[in-house]
């Protein structure tokens, strides 16, 4: 998707465009509203789903789709400034080589772009643990199964004498960020010390 | 064999271009913005041009009349690029085999230690891109594009990134590809130089149009080819043989049809053949008998033609010298108080200093 965007020349590029990123520029709780709308049990895919056995709604499988439609624009926007950032002269010396499209991509584009697209599944991940609104109207607040780290946190704070395990999950949250970051700038530097940059 | 006739409008430019060639290397000479790069990149078919055919040995890579365009993976035609555009994520070896797995037949062809061997490269397998010089990228350049088994190799402008002293590190290496890698070579340069050296057939291109393509002694005495200070690198090409070493003065005896000439200390063994390229503007001509002078190199020969150029100050003078041409460029003054005229006995004569590794090219086997 992030190399269509980046290198594509279609008809409805700037549609797909906008599509991909809709979610980062709507309100969290519009699209949440959409999901239920789409994947519900009565909406307008949903019950054709059910009947192959994948069900969405109230389940955690229906969180990570929120988080999933949420992060997505994150990470296609990293990833395609990466692939952008990409030498188009190396892909062509690789097509002059012999390789075909699907090839260059794979042996060239792919391995040169890791750094951002690292980036970018760090920032999607980012997202995702902090997923709120999008969650919350499509597969609600139900602990156990789409109980997302800030909705625990919240349903915490709504309860007397929820301080103290709030403030455990606020450490956890910041003990993953942290670890997340950590491990994607490490990832990006071995990348970038094996271009020799 | 190449055959290419396309014609090509890019903004205000036109490419209307169209050649024959065979033999091993086939120079593609002009100033810069005459479209050299652009017409290669439509040979890789990098660039597809407007219409056009282009064939190699017979087969079509190219008919827009017939809405044929093989895309650029299927054309085996090798491109070496003059900024090298080696892989930064893979080391030399893996750049050097990038293209063999692709090759339609991998187990044919010049292996990896015979491309190394060929281009020196054996002890940079293990290094990265971003270490190496750029000579040495160059060379790691021409490698992979050989070992991808192309039927065809471009290259364009690969010295001229370089500066001289790397130039000089990769000539003998693209005179021993020429001789050795039995692949024919289509080489973009805007360096006479180069060109001297290295070519068979010469397609002088300017403003995107052919305006001669011959055989390349015929091409580098045409001054009139040439632009600017170019014009004072024009010449004869004389196939020569090393006949003898005077280490003792630190000289090397060439001998060729023409006669002998004596060029600074040589490397390489006696029965070598060299190609020299004389420039006219270092060829003084003199009556016969010749007195005691420090320029050591005489042919004798008799004048052809006498041409002014226009009513500029110079005159070409041409002298059969055997049955090789010399050129002598001269002023028109001089020419006009010696009383210069066809039929005329005179000596060539050429100061050894001339010669240098700039006119000095090791020749391939003369080709017809």
């Amino acid at each position: 998707m992030a190399y269509l965007l980046a290198r594509g020349s279609f008809r409805g590029r700037a549609v797909l465009d906008g599509l991909v990123h809709l979610p980062l520029i709507l309100p969290p709780v519009v699209t949440g509203y959409l999901l239920l709308l789409a994947f519900g049990r009565r909406g307008w895919i949903g019950p054709a789903l059910a009947e192959l056995g994948i069900v969405f709604s109230f389940r955690w499988t229906g969180a990570a789709l929120a988080c999933a439609v949420m992060g997505f624009p994150l990470m296609v926007r990293a990833m395609r400034l990466s692939i952008e950032a990409v030498d188009g002269k190396l892909e062509q010396a690789a097509a002059t080589l012999g390789a075909r499209p699907a090839m260059v991509f794979l042996l060239v584009t792919l391995p040169l772009s890791l750094p951002g697209i690292l980036a970018g599944a760090v920032l999607a991940f980012a997202k995702a643990m902090g997923e709120f609104g999008a969650t919350i109207t499509f597969v609600s607040n139900i602990p156990g199964e789409t109980q997302t780290l800030p909705a625990a946190i919240y349903t915490l704070l709504q309860v007397p004498g929820g301080e103290a395990g709030a403030f455990r999950l606020t450490l956890v949250s910041i003990a993953v960020s942290m670890l997340a970051l950590l491990a994607s700038e490490g990832l990006a530097r071995r990348a970038r010390l094996r271009l020799g940059a | 064999m190449i055959e290419v006739a396309v014609v090509h409008r890019q903004g205000g430019f036109t490419l209307d271009a169209a050649f024959t060639a065979g033999g091993r290397v086939t120079a593609l000479f002009g100033r810069s913005g005459s479209g050299k790069t652009t017409l290669v990149n439509v040979l890789a078919g990098l660039l597809r041009p407007e219409r056009g055919r282009i064939a190699v040995d017979g087969q079509v890579l190219l008919d827009t009349a017939a809405g044929l365009d093989v895309p650029v993976h299927r054309r085996r035609i090798g491109y070496v690029f003059q900024d090298a555009r080696l892989f930064p994520h893979l080391d030399v070896r893996r750049n050097l085999i990038f293209g063999r797995r692709f090759a339609r037949d991998a187990a044919g062809g010049a292996s990896l230690a015979d491309v190394a061997g060929l281009l020196g490269l054996a002890p940079l397998l293990d290094r990265r891109p971003a270490g190496l010089s750029g000579g040495e990228r160059q060379r790691v350049a021409i490698g992979r594009a050989l070992l991808a088994r192309p039927r065809l190799l471009l290259m364009d402008e690969p010295l001229a990134a370089l500066d001289e002293a790397r130039k000089a590190e990769i000539m003998p290496y693209l005179a021993r590809l020429r001789d050795e890698a039995g692949v024919p070579i289509v080489y973009v340069s805007h360096a006479v130089a180069e060109v001297a050296q290295l070519a068979g057939t010469v397609v002088v291109l300017s403003e995107g149009r052919v305006a001669a393509t011959g055989p390349a002694a015929e091409i580098l005495r045409r001054a009139d080819l040439f632009h600017g200070r170019d014009g004072a690198e024009a010449g004869t090409l004389l196939d020569l043989r090393v006949a003898a070493h005077d280490p003792g003065f630190g000289l090397t005896r060439l001998d060729g049809p023409a006669g002998s000439l004596s060029v600074p200390l040589l490397p390489q063994p006696p029965g070598t053949p060299v190609r020299v390229r004389v420039r006219a503007r270092d060829v003084l001509i003199a009556r016969p008998p010749v007195p005691d002078l420090s320029a050591r190199n005489r042919l004798a020969g008799r004048i052809v033609a006498v041409t002014a150029e226009g009513s500029g100050p110079h005159a070409l003078v041409e002298i059969a010298c055997g049955p090789v041409r010399l050129t002598a460029r001269i002023t028109r003054q001089a020419a006009h108080a010696m009383g210069l005229a066809p039929g005329q006995e005179v000596v060539a004569v050429v100061k050894s200093v001339a010669f240098d590794s700039d006119t000095i090219g090791i020749a391939g086997e003369v080709e017809v």
